[in-house]
Formats: structure tokens, C-alpha cells, sequence
């Protein structure tokens, strides 16, 4: 189908798009890629009366290492870029993984960070992926710029802290160490996952004892990213050891045509277990080197 | 482009040409390529970016033309199947897809081209894996895949071959 009739408008600065936001209220949407919005918009799910195309504001495509180590990303860039940028998969490799894993090639080469996080579908592997890293976003409105970690942002089925007037412009990521994992199960390559797990996990270099911080973060199981804090718990607490920590994941998915809530479930516990067994190997390699 | 316009007028490039059009807002460039451009060799399946269909370039990479609107395409390079088609003959990778007999009813066939050609470009020798990989966003409704995989390889092969 074709969307309903809107006006386009591609704003220059960032202060017109706001102000382009606050004139029309609810019925103004911001278009970043698209690749969510628009078949929501052809199915007429959602018929804006205005879209704002961020596109053409400077500086939202930027990635910039920070002082402390961690990485500024704008919400400009795209997943394409975000799974190949040098600097991404060096401060923050399981970011650029989780962004290899979006969609199909053609998808990412337009779908944007900033447009994943704003849409917050359940099964999307970048805001799981940014739950687990704690990463902060920052959100501009008219009164101001602010500050959300990702634990606030996400509220929910397609539901988060971005206010309407507001545009998500800028994610903060914390750099990790090397004791990631990433695991998801999709019926064919590209499609969403009915399951998958993010680990970011550290412990000092050498030790085999319990982590020092353990972040576990499912994705497709619940109406939003799910932090599995009894698995984390295992991790801290005791030897680490992943069976044990993939016993201890409690959730409760929906069922679809796709899989039962059972099913997926049971891909929480394995997906935790091949998370956390990444993230230790790679731990390990780091002790050794 | 700063107050909002139920119509713009776009200036682009579409298949080497310069091209300078009004074109409504709501206008996917799926529809403007065909309804605009008479270049209906992009073919329209699902309109929500699931069967790839539709798929040309812009940039040299890859997108869902109908998950695009036109007039956001302003200073953009886009490439169909037209485009990448020879003024004679058949590409290479048009003419494996003829000997493999990589398409049946036809109508996924632009979007796999134009699939095949940027992976070619980025692998110019890809694994099997690869290829399939690459085309799994193209919904075959024939069910061709074997024969398409075949041809993208011979491609590969015909591209490796010393002229």
C-alpha cells in the first residue's frame, strides 16, 4: 500500500527541526532511515500529517571516541557503518556485532542507530545491546538537552522516555572490555530474532574467580530488553560458570505464529549460555595475552 | 526544504542521467522510477521492505526502494536494473542468470541483479555462504534459489576469467 498523503519538510539545523516538531504536536514524526517508519506509514499504521528528515542536519552522522574511553555516536549512523567503523569495533565490539545482526544489507545501509532506539521493537538488537553496555542518550527538545541512560529510555512495546518534541541525537557508549557475547536465533538470516542475548561481562586479567560485573540482556522476550539480573547475579557471585547462569534466566516472552512463549524461553536460557561462554573466552584470551 | 511541502521538486541521477522533477512527497522512489521515469524494470512486491523487489542501488549500495520517498533521494545516484543493463546485450551477471536459468517468472530477478552486483563488487569471489547470505532479503516466490546461487557464482567465475 502507499501512505496517506503528509508534507515533507528537511530541516537545516537543529534548532528548526524542534521548532518543526513543536508546531504540529503529535502528528509531526521524524524521519531518520526509514526502515521502520515508512512500512508503518505504506501499511497505514501510522499516517503523520508532517515528517521532519533529520538528513539534512550536520554533524548527526559523527563517531567520536571519547576522553573516557568510551564513544559518542550520533543518531545519524547507520547500521552499515556502525558494524564496520573502525573505532566502533575497537571501543565497543559487541555494538558493532549486534549491528551486523540488524536486518538485510540493504535494510542497513539505511536503517539508523538513533531510528532503532526511538522505535524500541522488542526484538531489535541494538537497544539490547545498548541496555547491557548502560550506555546514556541524549535527547533534545525544546527546552534543552538531556540526558537518559538506557534503562530509562526503554519503557516498553514501541515505547520509550523520547518525548514528541524531542529528537534523540546522540548515544554516549561506555567502553568494555573484552568479555562480550552475542547469540540469536531468526528463522532465516536477516529476519528479526525470536530470541537473542547480549553479555558484557569483566573480571581482572588472569583471574578465573567471579566477575566484577556481569550485564545480561535479552532481546525478542519480553515487551522490551530484558536485563536477566538472577543470571548476572551468578556470574558475581560464584565461579562463573555458564550452564549455571543460563539456569538461572527467568522471563516471560510472548508467543506468536513464529514460536511459543516455551520456545522461546528455552532460546533465553541456550542464547545466555553461548553469551556467557563467548564473553569468558574471550576473557581468557585476554589473561593469557 | 525547511517548511513542509506536499510536493518538491528533486534534482538527481538516475542511470547516468541528470533528472530534475516534481514529485509529491508520499512518492516512493519505487513508484517515481516507474511512474515518473517509465523505468518499470523495479518491480513492486510487498510496499513494507520485506520480498526485496524492489531493490536498486543509490550510492552504489543496496536499499528498498519502497521504503524510500523520492524526494529524500535530492542529490542521490540511483542505479535499476536498467541501468545496469548494457545499451546491447546482457551484463555478466544478467547473462549467468540466463545460462543458469536463475529466473523463472522474472519478477524478483531486477532486485536479485541488482543484489548480485553489489556483492560481486564488495566479493568478487564469494563462498557459497556468502551468496546465499547476500540474497537472503530476495523472496524468490518460484523458489529458485539453487539455480540463482549457481548463477551468481558463474558470474564470480566469468569475472575471475582472464578476457
Amino acid at each position: 500500500m502507499k501512505p496517506a498523503p503528509f508534507r515533507y519538510a528537511r530541516p537545516a539545523t537543529l534548532d528548526e527541526a524542534l521548532s518543526l516538531l513543536n508546531s504540529g504536536g503529535q502528528d509531526v514524526k521524524v524521519l531518520a532511515g526509514g526502515q521502520s517508519l515508512v512500512p508503518m506509514m505504506n501499511l497505514r499504521l501510522l499516517r503523520p500529517t508532517v515528517l521532519v528528515d533529520l538528513n539534512g542536519l550536520p554533524g548527526l552522522d559523527r563517531i567520536t571516541p571519547r576522553p573516557d574511553g568510551g564513544i559518542s555516536i550520533g543518531a545519524l549512523v547507520r547500521h552499515e557503518r556502525l558494524a564496520q567503523d573502525p573505532r566502533v569495533r575497537e571501543h565497543t565490539p559487541v555494538l558493532a556485532e549486534a549491528a551486523r545482526h540488524v536486518g538485510h544489507a540493504a535494510i542497513r545501509h539505511r536503517g539508523t542507530l538513533g531510528g532503532s532506539l526511538a522505535h524500541a521493537d522488542p526484538a531489535a538488537e541494538l537497544p539490547a545491546a545498548l541496555l547491557a553496555l548502560d550506555a546514556q542518550l541524549i535527547l533534545h527538545g525544546s527546552r534543552g538537552p538531556r540526558t537518559v541512560v538506557a534503562a530509562d529510555f526503554f519503557q516498553g512495546l514501541l515505547t520509550t522516555a523520547l518525548a514528541p518534541d524531542e529528537i534523540l541525537t546522540e548515544v554516549r557508549v561506555p567502553a568494555h572490555g573484552r568479555g562480550w557475547g552475542f547469540a540469536e536465533v531468526a528463522r532465516r538470516s536477516g529476519d528479526f530474532a525470536l530470541a537473542g542475548v547480549v553479555a558484557v561481562l569483566d573480571r581482572p586479567a588472569g583471574s578465573a574467580g567471579s566477575c566484577v560485573s556481569a550485564r545480561i540482556v535479552g532481546f525478542g522476550v519480553g515487551d522490551q530488553p530484558v536485563r536477566f539480573l538472577e543470571a548476572e547475579r551468578v556470574l558475581t557471585s560464584a565461579r562463573p560458570d555458564p550452564a549455571l547462569a543460563a539456569a538461572a534466566v527467568t522471563c516471560d516472552p510472548p508467543a506468536d505464529v513464529h514460536a511459543s512463549a516455551a520456545y522461546r524461553r528455552h532460546l533465553a536460557a541456550v542464547l545466555t549460555e553461548d553469551a556467557v561462554s563467548q564473553a569468558l573466552a574471550r576473557l581468557d584470551d585476554g589473561g593469557r595475552a | 526544504m525547511n517548511t513542509p511541502a506536499d510536493r518538491l521538486t528533486i534534482r538527481l541521477i538516475v542511470n547516468g542521467r541528470h533528472v530534475e522533477r516534481e514529485a509529491p512527497a508520499r512518492r516512493s522512489l519505487a513508484d517515481f522510477l516507474r511512474e515518473d521515469m517509465g523505468l518499470t524494470g523495479t518491480h513492486v512486491g510487498c510496499e513494507h521492505g520485506v520480498c526485496g523487489a524492489c531493490t536498486v542501488l543509490v550510492d552504489g549500495q543496496s536499499v528498498r526502494s519502497c521504503l524510500l520517498f523520492a524526494v529524500q533521494l535530492d542529490g542521490a545516484a540511483v542505479t535499476t536494473i536498467e541501468g545496469l543493463t548494457p545499451p546491447e546485450g546482457l551484463s555478466p551477471i544478467q547473462q549467468a542468470f540466463c545460462d543458469a536459468h536463475a529466473m523463472q517468472c522474472g519478477f524478483c530477478t531486477p532486485g536479485m541483479i541488482a543484489t548480485a552486483t553489489e556483492l560481486l563488487a564488495e566479493h568478487p569471489a564469494p563462498t557459497e555462504a556468502q551468496i546465499r547470505d547476500a540474497i537472503a532479503g530476495q523472496l524468490c516466490m518460484c523458489t529458485g534459489y539453487v539455480n540463482i546461487v549457481r548463477a551468481i557464482q558463474a558470474a564470480a567465475a566469468h569475472r575471475s576469467t582472464p578476457a
